[in-house]
Formats: structure tokens, C-alpha cells, sequence
């Protein structure tokens, strides 16, 4: 039973990572339309920058040793991810869509390659180890602890979700779902198209850091094979599936497509025999493919449509 | 009240608008007609900041627009609609028009943290202009549709409205009558009156000589990029190359 009970909490933590990620993308493509192809780049900025702030000294990196508390690490986390956004933003997000997705992917592949080879920072490909984790140890079971965990994550998906609801259902939001319909209206109408695209890109990679500061204060190791571009792939099925453009969906999206991936994982693990495990992993791909064509086809809209009205004000009385 | 002096624009080696120079008097309703491709459409983008003149220059109530942001000219009380019209197409009809006005505080993202009760205020009174806007052109009842669901008539009274909402000193129409039955045109222009009575002045693209004619005073003629000339429906309908442009010559 406490097995069972264990593996669904380590299952919904990995699960809110991907919830989290989901929010912050919706910022950006579900709700302004900013297709930025870079997801992993600013998950893997805020990991590492969690990691170095609150990780332990190594013998072959210059910068580390801090043993900071894990709330810096996660605020630095959101901060250089937000700076990093800021700045890619800035020279970006001129670009029309498919030329921003382009350079997102390319942005992203390069922090990848960097975290590969940087050695002096990063410790390559070795990864930087024995991170802490937070809450451990407050109890004497590690299931205990990781309850604890979970629960923050919850605590902080939950206290993101009011702030992007808050956000987005506001006459700012309003113009980001504009900009998102036709850019080139929007202007017109005199609002300032590149500004509200840069504020949008940035909280949303900012929520991507965090995410990455909560993971490697989680899992206490990080290595660039954490940051390949199939997260980025996973985390758009994801926000696709549940619902591009509602808060909610993201959430729901994160939590579904995480069971499907997991879950098939851990049957085909189970039903093949070993020589054709690496083939069975692939199968895992195919049916994440799958399900988003059938999501695409069946209900475009994903799990949780988008609200339609977005200020309270413009709700229409249907008696009236 | 608009005044543009030696405007050109090249694409490449194609002289779209040639060394144009019009004035648009206050309070009028000028009508700006043309065979295809005269550079109607491109006089209007230029004028409404979509993109920079080649050379010449362009003055709105005495101040000078082009070289200014794309959303500078609607900032100043010059606003466009499109030939095609580009309706918010996910967004009801009624926050189409909300989402307009310039200065919202609500448009600020540190005031829909810290002010709410102002914003909420002011969306209030949004909603209500909104919804007398959507009176005067006959849209009210689909205010809470989804843009995307109107017929394309409506989709052109959709922006005619929402320009209405920032209080514009003047509208540039780009083909109103383009595509719409006669009974919706006949109340566009009936609106379009209206407006002007009210003291906005128009600048209309139109292939539509009746309406133009009617409609428009004076009338702005161009063809290959030129100013053709300018004078009322008369002068305009007796001017020989009036007819040369349009028809391609008439036996002298």
C-alpha cells in the first residue's frame, strides 16, 4: 500500500514539474501566440541557477559553494530565467512566428550545448551532484518527505494559477489575447505589440525556471540530458492536450499526458522481454504522437477549452 | 485636418504611390477612388503607420506622423479599418470593442496587480460604451458572440465600432461597401452620416460610384500612383480622364 502510495506522489511531483512548465507555455502560445520553441532552455537556466546557488562546492567548477536556502535558488531561478527571456526576447520577438520558433529552438540547443561544455560551470556532462533537497529529513520516512514536497509544489502551481488567472482575465490579458488573433490589428488599435510580447515571454520563461529550480532541488542532480528538445516536444502535446489558452487545462494536461507517458512506460518495461526494450521506449513516442493527432482531430479545443469572455465585466447577463 | 505632401513609396522597382500630395479638410467625408492597384491601399497603410513613405511627408492635426511607431497615427485620433476586415476572431464581439480605447488602466500590468477597483471601474464603463456603440450599428444582440461567427458585413460595422471606441477625430475607411448586400449598405452609410454629423472626418477608399458620389465630398481621384485630380461628384464624373483611367481611354 505505502509502495503504491509512493510511487503516486513521486508520479504527481514529476507530474506538477510538467504542470508548471504547462502554465508557463500557455503565457506565451496559448494565450499570446508566441510560439517559442525554447521550453528546455529556460527550464534548464533556472535548474542550473538553482543548483549553483544552493549547492554544495566542487573541486573543478569556479562559481558554487553558496548553501543558500532553496527559496533563493527557486527566486534566482525565476530571475535569470525572466533575464535571459528579457534579453532573447528583446532581439526575437520582432520575428514573425515561424522564424521566432526557429531561433527559440536554436537558443535553447546552444544553453544545452553550453551546459554540455562549460565545464568550468556546469561540470559538463557530469552533471552537478548531491544538490539538496529540500524537507528531507524533516521526517524519518522518505515517503513523509516527499509528501512534503509535493505539497509545496501544489502550493506554488496553485498560487501561479491565481496570479496568471488574475493576469490573463484583465484588460492586459486582453490585449495578449489580441495580439495572439492578429498582431497587425492590434497595432492599429495603438497597442504596443513588441512590448506586450515581451512581457508575456518573459513571465512565462520565468515560470519555466522556477519549475527548473523546484526539479533540481527535487531530483539533487542535474545534467544537460535533462534539457534535450523533447522536453520542449512533451510539454506542447501537454499544454495542446489539456487545453491551449486555460490555465486549468494546462494543469490537467501536464498531470494526463504524464500518466500516458509514464504509464506506458512501465508496461512496456514490463510486458517486453529485454532485447526489445529500446524498441519499446520508441513506442512511447509513437503514442504521445498518436494522441495528439487524435486530440487534434477529435477536440482541437484539448481537455479544457479556453474561456471565450475574458474580463469579468464583458460577461453578457443572459436574462438581459 | 490630414495633409500629406510629395508621398512615394517603391516595393522594389515599382513605384506604388508617386509624388501624391492631398489635403483632407475637417469634418468632411472625402471620398478617394482609383481603378486597381492606383495605390489607394498603400496611400492609407502609409498614413496609418503599417509602413514608412519612401519619401514625403504626412501631417495629422499639424503634427507630423510618418517616421513615428506603427500605433502612433491611432494614438493620435487617426484611425483605419481594412479592406479585408481582421476581426478578433476568438474574442466576443463585445470585448472586440472593449479591448480598443487606448489608456486603459487596466493595460498596465503592474495596475491590474495594485488597482483593481480602478480597472474594474473602468471596465464597467467600457462595457457600457461598448454596448451603446453596438446599438448605434445594429450589433447589440451579438454582443456576446464570438467574432469569428458574424457575416462579413457585420464584420465591417465590427470595425467601424471598435475604432469608435477610442473617440477618433478621423476614420480611414478602406472599401466599406466591398462585398455587403444593400440593405447593410445603405445602413453603413446612414452611420457613416451620422458619425460625420457628430464632427469625424472621413477619408474613404470606394469602388462603389454610387455610394462614392453620393457619399463623398470632395472626391480624390487617382490612377499609376498619381493624384489624378480632386473636385466634386460632378467635376468628377465629367472629367475625361476621369473616364480615361477607369476605362482605359474613350475615342477622343
Amino acid at each position: 500500500m505505502i509502495d503504491l502510495l509512493s510511487f503516486l506522489v513521486f508520479f504527481l511531483i514529476f507530474a506538477s514539474f510538467y504542470s508548471l512548465t504547462c502554465l508557463g507555455l500557455n503565457m506565451q502560445w496559448g494565450f499570446t501566440g508566441l510560439f517559442n520553441v525554447g521550453v528546455a532552455g529556460f527550464f534548464a537556466i533556472g535548474a542550473y541557477t538553482s543548483a549553483i546557488l544552493t549547492g554544495p562546492a566542487y573541486d573543478d567548477t569556479i562559481l558554487g559553494g553558496f548553501g543558500l536556502p532553496a527559496l533563493v535558488g527557486w527566486a534566482g531561478a525565476m530571475i535569470a530565467a525572466g533575464l535571459a527571456a528579457l534579453f532573447i526576447g528583446f532581439v526575437t520577438l520582432r520575428l514573425r512566428e515561424d522564424y521566432l520558433a526557429i531561433t527559440t529552438f536554436g537558443i535553447a540547443v546552444s544553453i544545452q550545448l553550453t551546459a554540455l561544455n562549460f565545464k568550468t560551470l556546469t561540470r559538463g556532462a557530469d552533471g552537478l551532484y548531491s544538490l539538496p533537497k529540500p524537507l528531507s529529513g524533516v521526517s524519518d520516512s522518505a515517503f513523509v518527505d516527499n509528501a512534503l514536497f509535493l505539497a509545496v509544489c501544489v502550493v506554488v502551481i496553485a498560487i501561479v494559477y491565481v496570479a496568471l488567472e488574475r493576469m490573463m482575465h484583465s484588460p492586459w490579458g486582453r490585449v495578449l489575447r489580441s495580439i495572439r488573433e492578429d498582431e497587425t490589428a492590434a497595432a492599429t488599435l495603438g497597442k504596443n505589440v513588441f512590448g506586450y510580447r515581451l512581457q508575456a515571454f518573459t513571465i512565462g520563461s520565468a515560470i519555466m525556471g522556477l519549475t527548473g529550480g523546484l526539479y533540481s532541488s527535487f531530483v539533487g542532480f542535474i545534467s544537460p540530458q535533462d534539457f534535450l528538445p523533447i522536453f520542449t516536444f512533451q510539454v506542447y502535446v501537454m499544454l495542446i492536450v489539456g487545453g491551449s489558452g486555460n490555465n486549468l487545462g494546462a494543469i490537467v494536461g501536464g498531470v494526463v499526458v504524464w500518466g500516458i507517458w509514464s504509464g506506458s512506460g512501465s508496461i512496456i518495461a514490463a510486458v517486453l522481454p529485454p532485447g526489445l526494450q529500446t524498441q519499446g521506449a520508441a513506442v512511447r513516442i509513437v503514442l504521445i504522437g498518436l494522441m495528439l493527432i487524435l486530440i487534434l482531430l477529435f477536440r482541437p479545443s484539448g481537455l479544457i477549452r479556453e474561456k471565450r469572455v475574458i474580463s469579468e465585466e464583458a460577461i453578457l447577463d443572459p436574462a438581459k | 485636418m490630414l495633409k500629406i505632401t510629395n508621398l512615394a513609396k517603391d516595393f522594389g522597382g515599382l513605384r506604388a504611390v508617386d509624388e501624391v500630395s492631398f489635403e483632407v479638410g475637417e469634418r468632411t467625408i472625402t471620398g478617394l477612388i482609383g481603378p486597381n492597384g492606383a495605390g489607394k491601399t498603400t496611400t492609407f497603410n502609409m498614413v496609418a503607420g503599417m509602413f514608412p513613405p519612401t519619401s514625403g511627408e504626412i501631417y495629422f492635426a499639424g503634427e507630423r506622423l510618418d517616421g513615428k511607431p506603427d500605433y502612433y497615427a491611432f494614438r493620435s485620433g487617426l484611425v483605419r479599418t481594412f479592406q479585408i476586415p481582421r476581426p478578433f476572431g476568438e474574442m466576443t464581439v463585445l470585448e472586440n470593442l472593449m479591448m480598443a480605447p487606448q489608456h486603459q488602466l487596466g493595460e498596465q500590468f503592474w495596475n491590474t496587480w495594485f488597482r483593481m477597483g480602478a480597472v474594474r471601474a473602468q471596465e464597467r464603463k467600457l462595457r457600457d460604451q461598448a454596448r451603446e456603440i453596438l446599438e448605434f450599428l445594429n450589433l447589440d444582440h451579438l454582443a456576446g458572440e464570438a467574432a469569428k461567427t458574424l457575416s462579413g458585413g457585420q464584420h465591417k460595422l465590427l470595425e467601424l465600432g471598435r475604432v469608435l471606441m477610442s473617440d477618433p477625430k478621423m476614420i480611414l475607411l478602406d472599401e466599406p461597401g466591398a462585398g455587403i448586400n444593400p440593405t447593410l449598405l445603405g445602413e453603413i452609410v446612414e452611420r457613416i452620416t451620422a458619425l460625420n454629423e457628430r464632427g469625424i472626418t472621413f477619408l474613404i477608399i470606394e469602388h462603389n460610384m454610387d455610394l462614392v458620389m453620393n457619399l463623398c465630398q470632395p472626391i480624390l481621384v487617382m490612377a499609376n500612383g498619381k493624384l489624378l485630380m480632386e473636385g466634386d461628384a460632378d467635376s468628377v464624373r465629367e472629367d475625361p480622364r476621369v473616364l480615361e483611367a477607369f476605362l482605359g481611354g474613350v475615342p477622343a
